[in-house]
């Protein structure tokens, strides 16, 4: 597929080097050229020097052949103005990043009247993930499929959890849940575990369940199910806007620690539920002041990444502190570090917005049992895929899994028919009609469901 | 420096010089010639060395642009080092030295010679001698991207490294389509030339040998005088065919999208033609008294204008005969060169295009200090660092020119062909004047100065870079 990206930003930038990752034909076009010689060095992508909002310039990059253009370039008037003069150009899908908060609630109308393929809002989706994560803190990130029937979740394995020492077949034998535990991370490495993986203090087990299954299975391995009833944000960005609404509809009391005084008069005004605080929420005299040992819940979201490392860090070592804690990371990229840290969750609105569009070209790649919903887990390197499976796809239906050639490294997690959730079996077999959620390592590439079988 | 991806491909290189060799090899076979043997036996050579460098795929694939550059200039030092044994084992050209002299240069598409009497080569050899050039021409590691998916995404730096011209881009965003649309222009130009020729009356093995030596802009022929003995008809054939190949391949590549009016628009391949022009009209008139007719005139001052410019280095007629004006024409030419991104050698039109237009803005810059000016080429602004990088270019190519001919001039030629040998190397043309003219050759240097000049042709054709940096031991050191 020929994809024009427009803007090459850290997004843009990231983008194609997925794509291009992927086997896609990537034009990259931006104005200045500092960024572009690292990622057309980096990738094989061309880099194409010119305005995004010029018709001359969207010409010399092959928009008229182009099947997708993401603009993500700073501004958001510049990304519609691109995809506008782009509409008239070609029949190339579009997709826009529009992330400021008078435009929220206008996607909708970008959409329809400029002919949107995807509006994307970073701040917003990174928002709602977080929200998703302090209705249920105990786990690290919550991804969700079949329209929010099943739910996939990670968490950390604590030192004096039941789980430790249990291989995954005693696990099933004992606790009878229907849940399945499809990714296992240990340290660096990532692994789809078999039956005999035993369980140890500190891997990250992802589960796939419906939600009544996650909170029963959480209950019985004594695990809080709760979600948090207030929450502490420190930093006044658009990000914590969005994640103040979310979590203030759906009743949990909210605290924002602001540093400058005119945005946090701004924030009292939008937002009336919640309790504005004008200080520094580095200080910690202040966050103690403030009640942080009271928290259930800590986001760290100020626009330096360092600061929101450090701010976790102490609210971590603090043993008087107990919330739960995510940290927005947006720029910094020394992964393993941070791995490190055990800093719980990590939200990074960049990777997310890339996800996000690598999700939607993904699904339109292929054109029948195409991609719905894809999650990368474990930094990347594991996905969680969901398929609907159509009538072509006579070589997976129909037969008994166990009699089926799926190559290693795949699992079906999940099979959803007329809306009953099945977990699946040897005995199970694949339905016209069905959705499939599959994890596989993302090497494997899957961009149909034909593909878990072995060439 | 990653010594395993380096060694990696480097064993690719010689795989698919093993694969080439086999060409000569059946010329031999249908020529029934014993020489085709000696191919045979280096192309297994060969094949044995790649498995022993390029055996496992290393882990770190990283190509940066150190790796690029030294995996360039020693894939090119290596396929002339393999490429001359041939020419020992079958005896042709008994001395490995002189061997590697005419090796490199075919592969740099030089088309000096050390032969005295090219027809008494074997047709292996002589296939052998032209094919290089072809190969050359459009660069080795161009032709092993467009072949082999190798390592992803990080080959930029060895097309960079290869490709002539200051500025080096991808026609479409894969790198290996890139490479492959590029081989198929060439592949296109050298069916239609070898065919014209076929038409016009030379034989097969003339047609083929002399498209590769027009095509690569190398310039080995297959007679002791060149194309003098050929019709009029094949000399114009081959005047076209050698300006078409100094055409930077862009311009192609717009016809081919159908983008008439951009490709014409094309600032450098406006201002080679007017070169080309100029330079032919005004030795048409200042050797109008040698030939017969305007006609011969003519084709002789255009096909050796189009043979020096583009740094073919075929001639028609013995030059150095010539009035001292036209000589010195031919001379200006040599440094000038093609068009970047063509198969020619040279400065390159564009890199004079930027000086002389650097030399405007720095002088309009003594009488208004204060303007801003910007170097524009196509209409659009050169960046500062190219116009710098070229400059950085021209004088490393006067130092390595001068110390060339400092050394060369141990063997007490006299200057003209001193300095000739020199230019017509580092700048890939072939003939020089005087001793070395179109009728003369450079078998009479001693092994030192061919060693500096195939020091010289390398250095050329690879746009110098590659090869300084593979002299600096601190590039060579080993980080990880």
């Amino acid at each position: 597929m020929k994809v024009l990206i427009v803007g090459c930003g850290k997004v843009g930038s990231n983008l194609a080097g997925q794509l291009c990752h992927e086997g896609h034909e990537v034009t990259i076009l931006d104005l200045v050229d500092d960024h572009m010689k690292d990622v057309s060095n980096a990738y094989d992508v061309m880099g194409i020097i010119g305005d995004g909002t010029s018709i001359e310039a969207l010409k010399d990059a092959g928009i008229a052949q182009a099947d997708l253009l993401c603009a993500v370039m700073d501004s958001d008037e510049a990304n519609l103005l691109c995809c506008l003069i782009a509409r008239q150009l070609s029949k190339a899908r579009l997709i826009a990043r529009v992330r400021k908060p008078v435009y929220s609630k206008e996607t909708q109308f970008f959409r329809d009247h400029f002919d949107l393929a995807m509006v994307i809002n970073p701040e917003l989706a990174s928002a709602a993930e977080m929200a998703r994560i302090f209705r249920l803190p105990s786990a690290i990130s919550i991804d969700v499929f079949a329209k929010g029937r099943v739910e996939m979740m990670s968490f950390r394995v604590k030192a004096d959890s039941p789980l430790c020492g249990l291989s995954l077949v005693e696990l099933r034998s004992k606790y009878r849940q229907d849940v399945l535990i499809c990714v296992a991370e240990r340290g660096d490495e990532v692994v789809i575990p078999s039956g005999d993986f035993v369980i140890q203090e500190g891997d990250i087990l992802s589960i796939v369940a419906n939600q009544q299954g996650v909170s029963s299975f959480f209950e019985a391995i004594g695990v809080a199910v709760n979600p948090v009833k207030n929450v502490m944000i420190v930093g006044g960005g658009t990000m914590t806007y969005y994640l103040a609404k979310a979590l203030l509809s759906s009743g949990i009391k909210v605290k924002i620690i602001e540093m400058k005084r005119p945005r946090a008069e701004w924030l009292a005004e939008e937002l009336p539920a919640a309790e504005i605080i004008c200080g520094d929420g580095t200080d910690e005299e202040l966050l103690q002041e403030e009640g942080i040992s009271q928290v259930q819940g800590l986001a760290a979201l100020t626009g330096i990444d360092e600061e929101n490392i450090m701010l976790s860090l102490y609210a971590q070592s603090e043993t008087s502190v107990n919330a739960k804690i995510v940290t927005k990371i947006n720029r910094i990229t020394f992964n393993k570090v941070i791995d490190s840290m055990n800093l719980d969750s990590i939200i990074n609105p960049k990777e997310l917005t890339a996800e996000y569009i690598l999700k939607y070209i993904r699904s339109m790649d292929a054109t029948s049992s195409a991609v719905e919903n894809l999650y990368r887990l474990a930094d990347g390197r594991v996905e969680a895929l969901e398929f609907h499976i159509y009538e072509e796809e006579k070589s997976v239906t129909g037969i008994k899994l166990q009699d089926l050639k799926i190559q290693d490294n795949v699992l079906i997690a999940k099979i959803f028919r007329k809306g009953q959730l099945i977990t699946p079996s040897g005995q199970s077999e694949l339905q016209v009609g069905d959705s499939v959620v599959v994890v596989a390592m993302a090497d494997r590439k899957l961009s149909r469901i034909g593909d878990i079988l072995k060439r | 420096m990653n010594y395993r991806v380096v060694f990696y491909i480097l064993g690719w290189i010689l795989r698919l010089q093993a694969a080439l060799l086999l060409l000569p090899a059946v010329v031999g076979l249908i020529y029934q010639e014993m020489s085709g043997l000696s191919y045979l036996i280096t192309a297994v050579i060969a094949l044995i060395l790649s498995f022993l460098m390029a055996a496992k795929k290393p882990e770190n694939r990283q190509i940066y642009a150190r790796e690029g550059y030294a995996i360039v200039g020693l894939a090119w030092l290596v396929m002339s080092l393999v490429g001359a044994i041939p020419f020992v084992m079958s005896g042709d050209i008994p001395n490995y030295i002189d061997a590697l002299f005419e090796t490199a240069s075919g592969f740099t598409t030089t088309g000096s010679s050390i032969l005295t009497e090219v027809e008494h080569l074997t047709h292996a050899g002589l296939f052998w001698r032209s094919f290089t050039h072809w190969v050359g021409g459009m660069g080795v590691m161009v032709f092993m991207l467009a072949l082999v998916p190798m390592l992803g995404g990080t080959t930029l730096n060895l097309m960079k490294a290869e490709s002539p011209g200051p500025v080096v881009g991808k026609l479409v965003p894969r790198i290996r389509e890139s490479a492959a649309i590029l081989y198929k222009i060439y592949l296109f130009i050298t069916i239609v030339e070898a065919l014209l020729l076929r038409i016009f009356g030379m034989d097969w093995f003339q047609a083929l040998t002399t498209t590769f030596g027009t095509v690569g802009t190398g310039g080995f022929a297959v007679t002791n005088d060149s194309l003098a003995s050929f019709s009029p008809s094949i000399q114009i054939i081959i005047t076209i065919f050698m300006l078409l190949c100094g055409v930077n391949f862009t311009f192609y590549f717009l016809l081919l999208q159908r983008k008439l009016k951009a490709a014409l628009k094309l600032e450098e391949v406006r201002v080679y033609f007017l070169i080309v022009i100029a330079a032919s009209a005004l030795i048409a008139w200042n050797t109008h008294h040698l030939y017969a007719t305007t006609g011969e005139t003519v084709r002789h001052s255009a096909l050796q204008v189009a043979s020096i410019i583009t740094t073919t280095g075929f001639a028609s007629t013995d030059f150095d005969m010539w009035p001292m004006l036209s000589k010195t024409i031919l001379v200006t030419l040599m440094f000038i060169g093609a068009c970047a991104g063509s198969t020619g050698g040279g400065i390159k039109v564009s890199r004079i295009m930027l000086m002389v237009k650097g030399i405007r803005k720095e002088v309009g810059m003594i009488t208004h200090p204060r303007a801003v000016r910007k170097i524009r080429i196509d209409g659009a602004p050169v960046a500062v660092e190219t116009v710098r990088s070229t400059n950085v270019f021209i004088a490393i190519y006067c130092v390595i020119f001068f110390a060339s001919m400092l050394i060369i001039s141990i063997d007490e030629f006299d200057f003209t062909t001193n300095f000739t040998a020199v230019a017509a190397t580092i700048n890939n043309i072939g003939p020089g004047l005087n001793m070395i003219g179109p009728t003369g050759n450079f078998a009479a240097f001693s092994p030192l100065s061919k060693i500096v000049l195939i020091f010289d042709m390398l250095a050329g054709r690879l746009e110098i870079f590659p090869i300084l940096l593979m002299l600096s031991l601190k590039n060579w050191k080993r980080y990880n």
